[in-house]
């Protein structure tokens, strides 16, 4: 797999991932609107991990999209952890929203320029939803933060707990270096920037406190390492697929 | 209110494209405006019916009385002389 | 008096095909008839997610995964339309929640079976859908008018439900013979469910006579059942799947003629006896309830930023 490939699918993991998580939530919701409006966001997601993996599945030139969505073992997947993390409770899914979508932003934006015209038109389509996503994600942090007493300190909990994934976010190696090089890939320093201040800018708003976190020794989804709660994701993910290898669904 | 509800009711009027009058489709509850409209947006134009969003307060709609319905639309069935075909053109009239 | 005057106007415009509307006066159980059987609807779409949701996490393609989602989604989206159609009636959705976890309202039974296998998906579109169409094509022109437009408006968004599940079952029929098997099995589980859907027969329906002078029932039970029926056998022959009742046959008329519906079931699960009836009401509660600091919050938030 060249570095272009690898690179790619980190992205589309990433939405895959998010998407079956986002999913799962269905029925679940506080209340009905916002029930429906998540499963709005896990459709986007869902769509541009489509665009994403038939644009991987052409690099390849044997395997199909579905191939690459729900037929890989768990170490093949390059999501980053942050997305795989359980709907705990409704702060937890708008922490992880919020942390991811501020990413996804600034990351998109300047996948916009790269040089592989289809990673920059994918781009230019999906940073409209994630503009979107982006902004229903920083409302839920103003109302939870300056919310209820309750709801802050709920709120407060999930990011202080998710904020051990963020580094993950910006974390590059020679994959990403290649990338850059061509002019294919974004540079993650200059995201990070980007992510610190406005994540500092909306929690300040919000009454929240930008937690402070050391930096955790993980080894990332970003290659293939996924927390404990990966495998049951794909253990409902691959149900179908590994019962029935033969079928066509 | 008591401490928990599903919020005010909001009435939603979408317009289908520039230059088209806003129609009421139906109404969605949120707790406050920006929701508001994520919520009509999410559940309104989610297959492309709009390209642009009101939203009312339902509590702020001042709607006429069913009672007063004689009163306020009847005198308007007398008034041909305000609908165009009231008017007789010369035969051969185009254009107007 | 006045009541009798009120009464005749009321049921002229009724039969003059005039819609009635939230603000115009009704009789009480006109009210207490529609606020019944619009939450019931709308609780209907909303428990129906469940039956599905079951299989979000399992949907074996993108493509399928996707149309799941959207699929339960809308059903989510109609319940929605139905609840604030309902409420111009007076009554608030909190309140509707609040019956619906008592048990005083009641939902569709036909959310109260399981689904097990990825076909169900295929049978719940198909057949489930396929019953509420029949049934919301014709209450498109019920007498009140939030309902009736409610009703257009799902209609229209309905058209690909029943498809996509006929799709599903279509191409599982052609697939492997555990597909096959698979199809031909969630068939058998909702196709009774499903003609149980419009109801008794009307000669043992409480509501049925009333509905039908005011308009809010346009068509009797038996005879959109039998709409559903004979839609329905075509299509399962077309794609090769075996009717689950050995007694249908075609008659003369072009209609066909099926076994009784076992009635007891029926009343069963409509007395809460059926399958599921306790886990979906307890899925709905527990979400309700751990939403309920999300509901608190934002209305705080509301409180201070409106």
């Amino acid at each position: 797999m060249n570095s272009l490939q690898k690179y790619s699918l980190r992205i589309a993991d990433n939405s895959w991932i998010l998407g079956c998580r986002l999913a799962e939530y269905s029925s679940y919701g506080p209340f009905l609107e916002e029930d429906l409006a998540i499963t709005n966001v896990g459709l986007d997601h869902v769509g541009f991990a489509e665009a994403m993996y038939k644009y991987v599945a052409e690099l390849d030139g044997n395997k199909t999209a579905d191939d690459f969505a729900f037929r890989r073992a768990e170490q093949e997947y390059f999501n980053v952890q942050l997305v795989e993390y359980p709907n705990e409770h409704f702060g937890y899914i708008m922490a992880r929203q919020f942390m991811f979508d501020v990413y996804q932003f600034y990351f998109l934006e300047a996948l916009q320029n790269s040089k592989d015209e289809t990673l920059a038109a994918l781009a230019v389509k999906s940073l409209k939803e994630v503009t979107y996503h982006l902004r229903r994600s920083t409302q839920w942090m103003y109302r939870l933060g300056d919310g209820t007493v309750e709801s802050h300190q709920k709120i407060q909990d999930a990011l202080n707990h998710l904020f051990m994934y963020k580094d993950e976010l910006f974390f590059m190696d020679e994959t990403d270096e290649a990338v850059i090089k061509s002019g294919v890939g974004v540079d993650l320093d200059k995201v990070k920037e980007q992510w610190i201040s406005k994540v500092d800018e909306v929690l300040k708003k919000a009454t929240l406190k930008m937690p402070e976190v050391p930096l955790f020794s993980l080894e990332y989804g970003k290659n293939g390492h996924h927390t404990d709660f990966f495998g049951y994701i794909l253990l409902d993910l691959q149900y179908l697929n590994n019962k029935y290898p033969d079928a066509v669904w | 209110m008591s401490k928990d509800n599903q919020g005010p009711i909001w009435e939603v009027f979408v317009q289908s494209k520039p230059g088209k009058p806003f129609r009421h489709v139906g109404a969605v509850h949120a707790y406050d405006k920006e929701m508001a409209m994520e919520n009509a947006r999410d559940l309104y134009t989610r297959r492309s019916e709009g390209t642009a969003i009101w939203l009312v307060k339902a509590d702020d709609i001042v709607a006429s009385q069913p009672e007063d319905n004689g009163a306020f639309f009847d005198p308007a069935n007398d008034k041909a002389y305000r609908h165009p075909t009231f008017y007789v053109m010369p035969e051969g009239a185009k254009n107007i | 008096m006045e009541d009798q005057n009120k009464m005749e106007e009321f049921q002229a415009k009724i039969d003059a095909g005039i819609k009635i509307e939230p603000k115009d006066w009704m009789p009480e159980k006109y009210r207490q008839t529609l606020v019944r059987q619009m939450s019931q609807h709308a609780h209907s779409e909303v428990i129906g997610m469940q039956p599905e949701g079951n299989w979000l996490t399992r949907a074996p393609s993108l493509r399928a995964k996707k149309i799941l989602m959207a699929k339960i989604q809308d059903e989510g989206g109609h319940g929605l339309y139905l609840y604030c159609a309902a409420e111009t009636l007076g009554v608030s959705r909190d309140k509707f929640i609040e019956w619906l976890h008592e048990g005083k309202a009641k939902y569709a039974s036909v959310f109260n079976y399981p689904s097990p296998t990825w076909a169900d998906m295929g049978a719940i579109g198909w057949l489930v859908d396929g019953a509420a169409i029949v049934n919301q094509v014709s209450l498109q022109r019920t007498s009140y008018g939030p309902y009736s437009r409610a009703m257009v408006k799902i209609c229209k968004e309905e058209s690909f439900h029943q498809r996509q599940g006929y799709e599903i079952m279509a191409n599982l029929a052609k697939g492997t013979k555990e597909q096959k098997e698979m199809a031909q099995g969630a068939l058998n589980r909702w196709w009774w469910p499903s003609l149980m859907m419009f109801g008794p027969h009307d000669s043992d329906s409480a509501n049925t006579k009333d509905s039908m002078t005011w308009g809010i029932k346009l068509e009797t039970n038996d005879d959109l059942r039998q709409q559903f029926i004979d839609k329905t056998i075509p299509q399962i022959e077309l794609i090769g799947l075996k009717i689950p009742d050995e007694k249908a046959e075609l008659q003369e008329n072009g209609s066909y003629k099926t076994s009784e519906i076992d009635w007891d079931e029926f009343w069963n699960v409509i007395k809460g006896n059926g399958p599921c009836n306790a886990q979906r009401l307890k899925h709905h509660i527990k979400a309700h309830e751990e939403g309920a600091w999300v509901r608190e919050a934002a209305l705080a938030y509301g409180a201070k930023n409106n």
